[in-house]
Formats: C-alpha cells, structure tokens, sequence
C-alpha cells in the first residue's frame, strides 16, 4: 500500500504542481492517474520512488516513510517506466534489462540469463537481446523498457505515459499485454496517462486529477461512468459529448449499440467471465 | 619555390638528423613536451569539465574564463612567466597548459551536455547513483566530444610549442628563431614543415579516436547503420 498524506511539491521557480494531496493505493492493484498535461501526474508518481521530493505531507509505502528511506536504494526495487523507453543506447537490450539486478549485485551471467526470461514475458523475441535500442521500433523498445521494470522483481511498477509515444495500434496490444501480465505477476501497477479510455482499461482505481494535482473524482471505472461527481469529470470522461451513453438500436442485421450522435459503437453480447479466454 | 625545395633539402640531408641540435633531438623534444602540457591540461581540466557537465552548474564561469584566457597572447605569457621562473622548459609548459585548457574543457562538459537529458534521469530513477551515471552513461556517451577538445587542443599546442625555444625550452621552434637570426629562410621553413606534420599526424590520430569511441549502440542508430541501409538502396534500385 501507497499512502500520500496532504503532500504539496513547489518548485523552486514558484510553480505549485501538487497541492495537499492525500490518496491510498492500495497493493496488487492498478491505480491510474489520468488528467491534462501539467496536471501533476508525473510529479505524483516521481515522488514515490523519491525522483522528485515533497516539499511538504508525507508518502509511505507498506506504512514506511520514504523521506527515511536512501533514494538509490529504493529506486532500486520500484520498477519505473517512462514513455521514450528511457533505454541506454550503448548498452544492448539484454544489458538494459539486467541494468538494475545487476546494480543490486547479481551475477551478470544470471542476471542476463533472467533477463532473457522477461525479454518473453513481455513478448519480445530472444533474438533482439543482442541488438541496441535504436535497431529496435517503437513498440519494442517499449516492451524493453517494461522487462526492465520487472527485472529487479519490484512490488512496485510505475509506469509514466508508457505508451504515449507508439502508434495506436501498438499501443492497444500493449495495453493488452498489460492487462495479462498484471494478471500473471500481481504487482502494485501506478500508471500515468492523458487517456481516458486507457485509463477506464487498465485501472482498478481510477484517480482524475485537476490542475495542481487536485483530485476530482476516484474510483472505479464503473462507479465514474455510472456517477460522474461533478461537470469537470463528466467532461473529461466524454459523458457530456454523450459518447458514453449508450442506447440499443434494432437494424436488420441484429442489435447494435449507438452512442448519442447515432454512430455505431459496439455490440451486445451476453457478460463472460472476467478470465475467460 | 626555391626555399621550398631548399628546406625539403634541408629534411632529408641525414647530416641536420643528428647531434643536440639535430631534427632527431628537436621533433623529439617537440611531441615530448606538448604531450607533457595535454597530459597535464587534461588533468586538470577534464574533472573539471566532468563536474561542470554533470553538475550543470559553474558553465557561465567556464566560458568566461576560457574567453579569458584564450584572449591572452601566450607568447606574452611565456616571457612574464620566464621572467619569474627563469630560462627553460618550465614557462612554455604553463603557458601551453593554459592555452590548452580551455578547449579540453569545452570538450569534457559539452560532451556530458549533449546527452539527451531522459537518459540520464531514466539512469537515475532505475537506481543509479550519481557516480555511476557519471562512469556508465556521460563518460561512455560523452568520450567523441572531450576527444574533439583534445584534438584542438593538441593542434594549438603543438603549433604554439615552437615558442618553447624562445626561451630555451628545445622543440622544433629552434629552427624557425635560428633561422631567423641568420636569415636562413629554408631552415625556418623546414622547421614549420616539420611542425605542420606533427600537427597533421595529431589531427589524423585524433580524428580516428574520435570515431571509434563513439559506442556501437549510438554508431548503430546513426543514418549509415545495419538498418538504414536496406531502405537507402531501395531507394537508388528505384
Ligand atoms: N522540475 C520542475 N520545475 C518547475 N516546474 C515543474 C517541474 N516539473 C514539473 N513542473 C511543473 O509542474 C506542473 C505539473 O507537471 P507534471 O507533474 O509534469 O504534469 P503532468 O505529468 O500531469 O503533465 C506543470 O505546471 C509543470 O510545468
Ligand atoms: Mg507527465
């Protein structure tokens, strides 16, 4: 568990990007942080692993204050991925991943030989491990920067507009491959987006944030959609454009979902398991 | 052209190639010294130039200074500082190290510079610590740039080494103020064309530095690499 209690950060140039900020996320969970840019999400989720530090209120993970913790130290077992990837380009994919057992102490042999274990967990070929990032698309590069992340085998991953710089359909197997691997390895997932719609995905928590990192809704994707707290959320979630409210709508080939404009936006199928396949 | 072919004469008669005043002696003296000043420059000014980069702090002194110094006449600052230290080796060799700072400098912290700045805050939230990003990012990425101040810098000092002898330091600057004393204009011409080549043989050893230390990850994501190369001769087959 992550607990944020009334944190403010100001930066030194005057500029309050955090205000009074008190949230619980809770572990083996994904919590998203969705708002406009500058609304403080990356500041939010840097100072958790101490890249950024409150200037007041407190952060605590599993009820221990990370003002009292060494910042290298906990960096080292917080997995962190950024939207560029964040890779070293003169350190091979492999050498990337193993970047932070390595670090910890971990024999290279097994570290690389572990690494080479993440590179098919996030669905990478074990014939890049010897290429550079910039041999590598977007994509792939990517899914480096997440094995990575998991490479030191943190409770803790923090992903910051991981995918915002790839092509929307990579991004929506990415996301895909997110969800599954959430599933698999059961991590505390604190993930920052711009994106509604990928925030309503892969959240369990949702967290929409205002400027100076005020909260304006949290909850579950359903609990927002189904009751939008005030304008400002109804907005951003796109219920007021109506593009949420649904209706069914009979053509002759069967049932199909309409959003308010009328364009066509899904269809009606019976619920399934969450785990079926 | 007459010189010319004089001073040529003048290289390659095996009779100027020996004794304490001998091309032997004085080419030997040359690179020994202007070594001796980039080692000791680089000393000095690559940790600086390291903190500066890392740091980003102290860049604005940096830059004046070196706009300082390099305004500075070194054959000026050779005679003020024979005048306190005496005749010989040791006056040319500060002031050469003073004139070779500032590019060193220039190399060592623009090399950190030109990083892009994701990198290294990537290297630091994986749990890096300031030394190691130091050792493991900037230098490796940084080395063709500080190589690149070393050149000029080298190229300056071993052009400007030729003063070593106005003091009685040695180096090949002995044939250009012989030369001139008796109006011998082949031997000062020989004496440049001597010094002209050990500034090329520096440039063409530097250029080569500067190439292989770029990394091969850096080299790969370069216009000429593996993978930019099929879709450039798709382009000309078309
Ligand atoms: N290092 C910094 N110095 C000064 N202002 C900053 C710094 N980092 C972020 N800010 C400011 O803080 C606010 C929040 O930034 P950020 O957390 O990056 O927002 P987001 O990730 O939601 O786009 C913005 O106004 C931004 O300009
Ligand atoms: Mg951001």
């Amino acid at each position: 568990m992550i607990e944020f209690r009334s944190v403010t950060k100001k930066f030194p140039d005057g500029t309050v990007a955090v205000r009074d900020f008190d949230l619980v996320i809770p572990s083996r969970k994904t919590t998203v942080f969705v708002g406009s840019s500058g609304s403080g999400k990356t500041t939010l989720l840097r100072m958790i692993n101490r890249m950024v530090d409150p200037t007041s209120g407190s952060i605590s993970i599993d009820g221990e204050d990370t003002s009292t913790l060494e910042p290298v130290a906990l960096r080292r077992r917080i997995g962190y991925v950024m939207q560029n990837s964040g890779l070293l380009p003169h350190f091979k994919v492999i050498e990337n991943v193993a970047t932070v057992p390595i670090l910890n102490g971990v024999p290279r042999r097994r570290a690389h030989q572990e690494a080479l274990t993440l590179l098919d967990t996030v669905g990478l070929d074990r014939s890049l491990a010897d290429r550079y990032p910039s041999q590598l698309s977007g994509g792939q590069q990517q899914r480096v920067g997440v094995a990575r992340g998991l490479a030191a085998d943190p409770n803790i991953l923090l992903m910051d507009e991981p995918f915002g710089a790839v092509d929307p359909i990579v991004r929506a197997e990415l996301q895909v491959e997110l969800i599954r691997l959430q599933r698999d390895l059961d991590k505390t997932v604190v993930f920052v987006t711009h994106d509604i719609d990928e925030a309503f995905l892969l959240g369990d928590q949702v967290v929409i944030l205002e400027t100076g990192g005020l909260i304006a809704q949290v909850g579950s994707p359903s609990e927002i959609m189904a009751a939008p707290t005030n304008e400002f959320v109804a907005n951003f979630i796109g219920a007021e454009r109506g593009k949420r409210a649904l209706s069914i709508r009979s053509t002759g080939s069967g049932d199909i979902l309409v959003d308010s404009s009328g364009r066509a936006a899904g269809i009606l199928v019976a619920p399934t398991a969450p785990d079926a396949e | 052209m007459n010189f010319l072919i004089e001073a040529f004469q003048f290289i390659f008669d095996p009779a100027n190639w020996g004794g304490s005043g001998g091309i032997g002696v004085r080419l030997v003296e040359h690179l020994w010294v202007s070594l001796l000043v980039v080692v000791i420059a680089a000393a000095i000014a690559i940790p600086v130039g390291f903190l500066i980069g890392h740091t980003g702090t102290g860049k604005s002194i940096a830059v004046i200074g070196s706009g300082g110094v390099r305004a500075l006449p070194t054959l000026g600052l050779v005679t003020v500082i024979a005048l306190s230290v005496g005749i010989g080796l040791t006056a040319p060799i500060i002031a050469l190290v003073v004139l070779a700072i500032p590019s060193i400098l220039a190399g060592a912290y623009s090399g950190f510079e030109a990083i892009d700045r994701r990198t290294i805050d990537a290297a630091r939230a994986v749990g890096r610590t300031e030394w190691q990003i130091v050792t493991a990012v900037e230098l490796p990425l940084g080395l063709p740039l500080l190589m690149g101040g070393l050149r000029s810098a080298s190229l300056q000092v071993i052009s400007t080494a030729t003063l070593a002898a106005y003091v009685g330091g040695g180096g090949l600057g002995g044939f250009l103020f012989t030369g001139l004393r008796t109006n011998d204009y082949p031997q000062m011409l020989a004496g440049s064309i001597l010094v002209i080549a050990l500034a090329l043989l520096s440039e063409g050893f530097f250029a080569i530095l500067e190439r292989v230390t770029v990394p091969a990850g850096v080299r790969a994501g370069l216009p000429t690499s593996v993978r930019a190369r099929p879709s450039r001769s798709r382009a000309t087959a078309a």
